[in-house]
């Protein structure tokens, strides 16, 4: 087996189930931490979709896609009330 | 000649000198600039981005439940979140569905249908900027080039200053000689002229005292001739002729 790497650096996608808990607590949840999480999500993205030399479709539309989806959860309240039926 | 052995001796000094202290001390454990420059040079651009199916959900998805679950697996999934959200109304059908639906159809033949041109259009004017860059960097390293051969030709050049300072140096002696042989000239002139008169100062007294004394002599040759003898005189060349005028008859 190799040196134990510690729980800290470990990816999301090799966690165990078990230990999903412990690692959300050992990430870094300052306000630094946070930009840093949210910046290099961004990079990430932008690196691997928008950055290129032919760029496709899927970049701008998975991004609209989600502004979809996520506006629609911020509205559901007022959806609601167009349902056709109230128990189900 | 002695400033010329002084630069050449001070680079010898100066490093015999201790090496000189250092200003500060780092406190720092992490190394410093251990490997080359790591922004150039820049790696390119990859070609592609990352693989999307139906433009909506990337690859990664149906890669990472194939194992699992096959082809049809995310498919499945699919539809049964689908029909979940549908019967639930957690999406709700109203007027907005409809208008969403016409909008994407449109949305989506406009793509099916334009797409290729659009992304050949891009594409181009992407090509564009980088031929202009990469014209720029060729042209850049072009002069660069020339710039380095025109510095080796001018160091060949440099090689010939021996038969510059060669030319040069004859011509000072040639200078020099001239103006030499010009004074030369001028000195020989002016003692020529100084003896021609000196000579020529001589002649003339000599011939004054000559023309003098013939003066002097007639003179008094003339003073000299008294009536008595010149009556003498005048009756022997009466005489004389009269003889030669006889023998002259006689001859005829």
């Amino acid at each position: 087996l190799p040196a134990a790497v510690l729980l800290k650096d470990t990816k999301l996608m090799d966690v165990k189930l078990g230990q999903l808990g412990t690692w959300l607590a050992m990430r870094d949840f300052t306000p630094g931490g946070i930009l840093g999480a949210m910046r290099r999500g961004y990079d990430r993205y932008y690196n691997k979709y928008i950055n290129v030399r032919k760029g496709g479709l899927g970049g701008i539309s998975m991004l609209l896609a989600g502004y979809i989806v996520l506006s629609y959860a911020w509205s559901y309240s007022h959806v609601k009330h167009d349902r056709r039926r109230k128990y189900h | 000649m002695l400033s010329r052995l002084v630069l050449r001796a001070a680079p010898a000094a100066l490093r015999a000198l201790p090496p000189p202290v250092a200003v500060g001390v780092l406190h720092t454990t992490r190394p410093l600039h251990t490997t080359q420059q790591s922004l150039a040079p820049v790696p390119p651009l990859p070609e592609k981005g990352g693989e999307v199916r139906h433009g909506l959900i990337p690859e990664e998805f149906f890669q990472f439940m194939y194992p699992k679950t096959g082809v049809t697996g995310p498919y499945m999934l699919g539809t049964g979140l689908l029909l979940y959200i549908l019967s639930k109304e957690i999406y709700v059908i109203n007027h907005e569905t409809a208008a969403a639906a016409c909008i994407l159809t449109v949305i989506i033949y406009g793509i099916k249908k334009f797409g290729a041109n659009v992304a050949a259009f891009a594409d181009k004017l992407n090509e564009e900027k980088v031929a202009t860059a990469l014209a720029m960097k060729n042209e850049a390293m072009q002069a660069l080039q020339t710039a380095i051969e025109e510095e080796k030709k001018e160091q060949w050049r440099v090689e010939g200053r021996s038969y510059l300072f060669d030319a040069k140096r004859n011509n000072i002696a040639m200078l020099l000689e001239a103006n030499y042989r010009e004074r030369l000239m001028m000195v020989y002139s002016e003692v020529k002229k100084r003896l021609d008169y000196q000579v020529a100062m001589q002649n003339l007294k000599r011939q004054k005292e000559q023309d003098y004394m013939i003066q002097w002599v007639e003179k008094n040759v003339v003073q000299s001739i008294t009536p008595q003898q010149q009556k003498e005189s005048i009756a022997k060349c009466i005489m004389d002729l009269k003889a030669l005028s006889k023998s002259a008859h006689a001859a005829v």
